[in-house]
């Protein structure tokens, strides 16, 4: 028990850092409808981006920067994939992720680089949870934030009309291709921020560091929506209940670990609990019954 | 307005699932008119008005609209021309949007979207009015997401957007069809009142040949592909369901019993 009070404030920071990836995994998801792989490949080059920035030399908010630069720019391939060579949206990001790979080989030089924090000025590191907690808590604010506004800006609303429905959205003159591209690009972006404070956190970065992200990013996402749809209906609270998700996912996870599941098994636990909740409101469906009648999903 | 040349279109072509949709198109709609469309499943009423907002490309002719050639413009470029409003009242609104946001986005038909508001207080007083003038209750319901809806409710909202920002040619698909007999009423009773008081250069589509011939001021009846009847003016209003049976039956060989076309 007590070893489960101290791993805490860790799940909490882990939480955060991976909170940005869940919003960025919410946008693709959940507000433009488009199952995006492409974050298990941005987020580890957002991190290599990072680390090797802050390596030679740069300012860690630089790094960040140039970390958000590197996801935004994975995002548009995947977008371009979709929109231009009509290449199904699955398909687009798993070919991206793929493709990130080498490219991260490349960045990095080899498959994982170090970056301590005695050497380095990080923003974040998990020596120093409590000012990890802080930090990457103020960024979430901002971000969710930042995107509160956009999202009730003219071009974020046809970001969300496209989501919900690309035939209303062309009869209304909006270009949906460019909203799909635009939505992949902001959601990678805040994915390679993610992997830049993850890779400063645990003090490297390696080609392997994304692999399954999108699933727990997913689960945030779900967790969140589970556990606060019903009180949070703002766009805002939304975003945050995402943030909320990955936190409660990291607290199941040190918990699970503390009652001795291997790290090894965790990766198969987290599938299953993202099966179990995606499968949740289709059970739920088949066992009441009701139809919902939703609509506007068609052809999205 | 609206000038229809030679307009062609095969779907699959050279596959066993070939298809000629459109065989020959030319129409010519003056400003202010308002022409219903009536002829069998497959006649290809719908594709005509799908080639005229671009949602496919011609495979020869020619589209304008007002004096614009729209012929090579994608769907998304000619919808500041066009007011849409569609069989299936979840195809023309967005159902995790709101009443408002779903008006301010048809506000914005044809402008550029950058990063002003979506919406602003100042609209949101006029949408109240123009949703008043609906009677239907709307205006209490402006933050409700348009999915909670009824069908009717969303095809009236639908007819609003469409009408927001005067489209130069509003195309209706069927837009009752889906609707119970006294919601389809109520519709189409508001589909006349709009375009009567905005004037609007309007194709209707509908299998109701008593309401075919009860609105609008011209008629076109297709078949296989072509245009096969034409009339306007009085020639229009005296026209009884029976001429209309008749007609189509001499196009169709007289094989028309158990069309569609009957049920009205
Ligand atoms: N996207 C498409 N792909 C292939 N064939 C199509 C497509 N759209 C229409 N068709 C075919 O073109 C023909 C004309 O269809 P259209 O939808 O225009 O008919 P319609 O007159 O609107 O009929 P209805 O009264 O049933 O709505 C039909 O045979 C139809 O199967
Ligand atoms: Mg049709």
């Amino acid at each position: 028990m007590e070893a489960l009070i101290n791993a805490l404030p860790g799940s909490a920071a882990q939480g955060l850092i991976w909170g940005i990836l869940a919003i960025g995994v919410y946008i693709t998801f959940k507000v433009l409808d488009y199952a995006d792989l492409t974050v298990d490949g941005s987020l580890a080059t957002g991190g290599a981006v990072a680390v090797m920035c802050i390596i030679n030399g740069a300012n860690p908010y630089v790094a960040i920067a140039a970390a958000f630069a590197a996801g935004m720019l994975a995002g548009f391939v995947t977008g371009l994939f979709h929109t231009v060579f009509g290449i199904p949206p699955i398909l687009s990001g798993i070919l991206t992720q793929l493709g990130l790979y080498s490219v991260n080989m490349r960045i990095l030089g080899k498959a994982n680089q170090a970056v301590s924090v005695d050497q380095y000025a990080l923003t974040v590191s998990l020596r120093y949870i409590k000012e990890a907690c802080i930090t990457t808590g103020i960024c979430c604010i901002i971000i969710i934030l930042i995107l509160y506004w956009f999202f009730g800006t003219e071009l974020g609303a046809s970001i969300r009309a496209t989501g919900c429905n690309q035939n209303m959205a062309r009869a209304q003159g909006i270009n949906t291709n460019v909203q799909k591209v635009l939505g992949l690009v902001l959601s990678n972006g805040l994915v390679g921020i993610s992997g830049a404070l993850y890779a400063q956190y645990q003090g490297s970065a390696d080609v392997n560091m994304g692999r399954g992200a999108i699933v727990i990013g997913l689960a945030s996402v779900i967790i969140g929506e589970v556990a606060f749809g019903k009180i949070f209906h703002n766009f805002a609270l939304r975003m945050f209940a995402a943030v909320l998700g990955a936190i409660i996912y990291f607290i199941v996870i040190a918990v699970v670990l503390q009652l001795g599941l291997s790290t090894n098994d965790l990766k198969l636990f987290s599938a299953l609990i993202v099966a179990l909740f995606l499968a949740l409101p289709h059970l739920k469906g088949s066992y009441f019954a009701k139809a919902g009648s939703r609509g506007g999903k068609k052809d999205a | 307005m609206l000038r229809i040349e030679k307009v062609y279109k095969t779907f699959n072509p050279g596959t066993i699932n070939e298809k000629k949709a459109l065989n020959g198109i030319d129409l010519v709609l003056k400003e202010g008119d308002f022409v219903t469309v009536i002829g069998g499943n497959g006649a290809g009423k719908s594709t005509i008005l799908n080639m005229i907002a671009g949602v496919y490309p011609v495979d020869s002719g020619k589209i304008v609209i007002d004096s614009a050639d729209v012929t090579k413009l994608p769907e998304h470029k000619r919808a500041k021309y066009l007011g849409r409003v569609f069989q299936d009242p979840m195809t023309g609104t967005a159902a995790d949007m709101n009443i408002e946001e779903n008006l301010a986005i048809a506000a914005r038909r044809g402008k550029n979207r950058f990063l002003g508001w979506g919406i602003t207080g100042k609209e949101k007083q006029v949408y109240q009015k123009r949703l008043e003038a609906l009677d239907l209750g709307l205006e209490a319901r402006m933050t409700a997401k348009v999915g909670l809806l009824s069908g009717g409710q969303r095809q009236a909202l639908t007819l609003l957007m469409a009408s927001l920002e005067k489209p130069k040619v509003l195309l209706l698909d069927e837009h009752t069809a889906a609707l119970d007999p006294r919601t389809a009423k109520k519709v189409l009773d508001l589909t006349e009142e709009i375009v009567e008081k905005n004037h609007l250069t309007t194709m209707m589509i509908t299998h109701n040949m008593k309401d075919a011939i009860r609105l609008g001021n011209r008629l076109i009846m297709m078949h296989e592909g072509r245009i096969i009847y034409d009339v306007a003016g009085e020639e229009k209003k005296s026209l009884k369901v029976s001429d209309l049976l008749s007609k189509f039956g001499e196009a169709s060989g007289g094989e028309f019993s158990n069309d569609r076309m009957m049920l009205s």
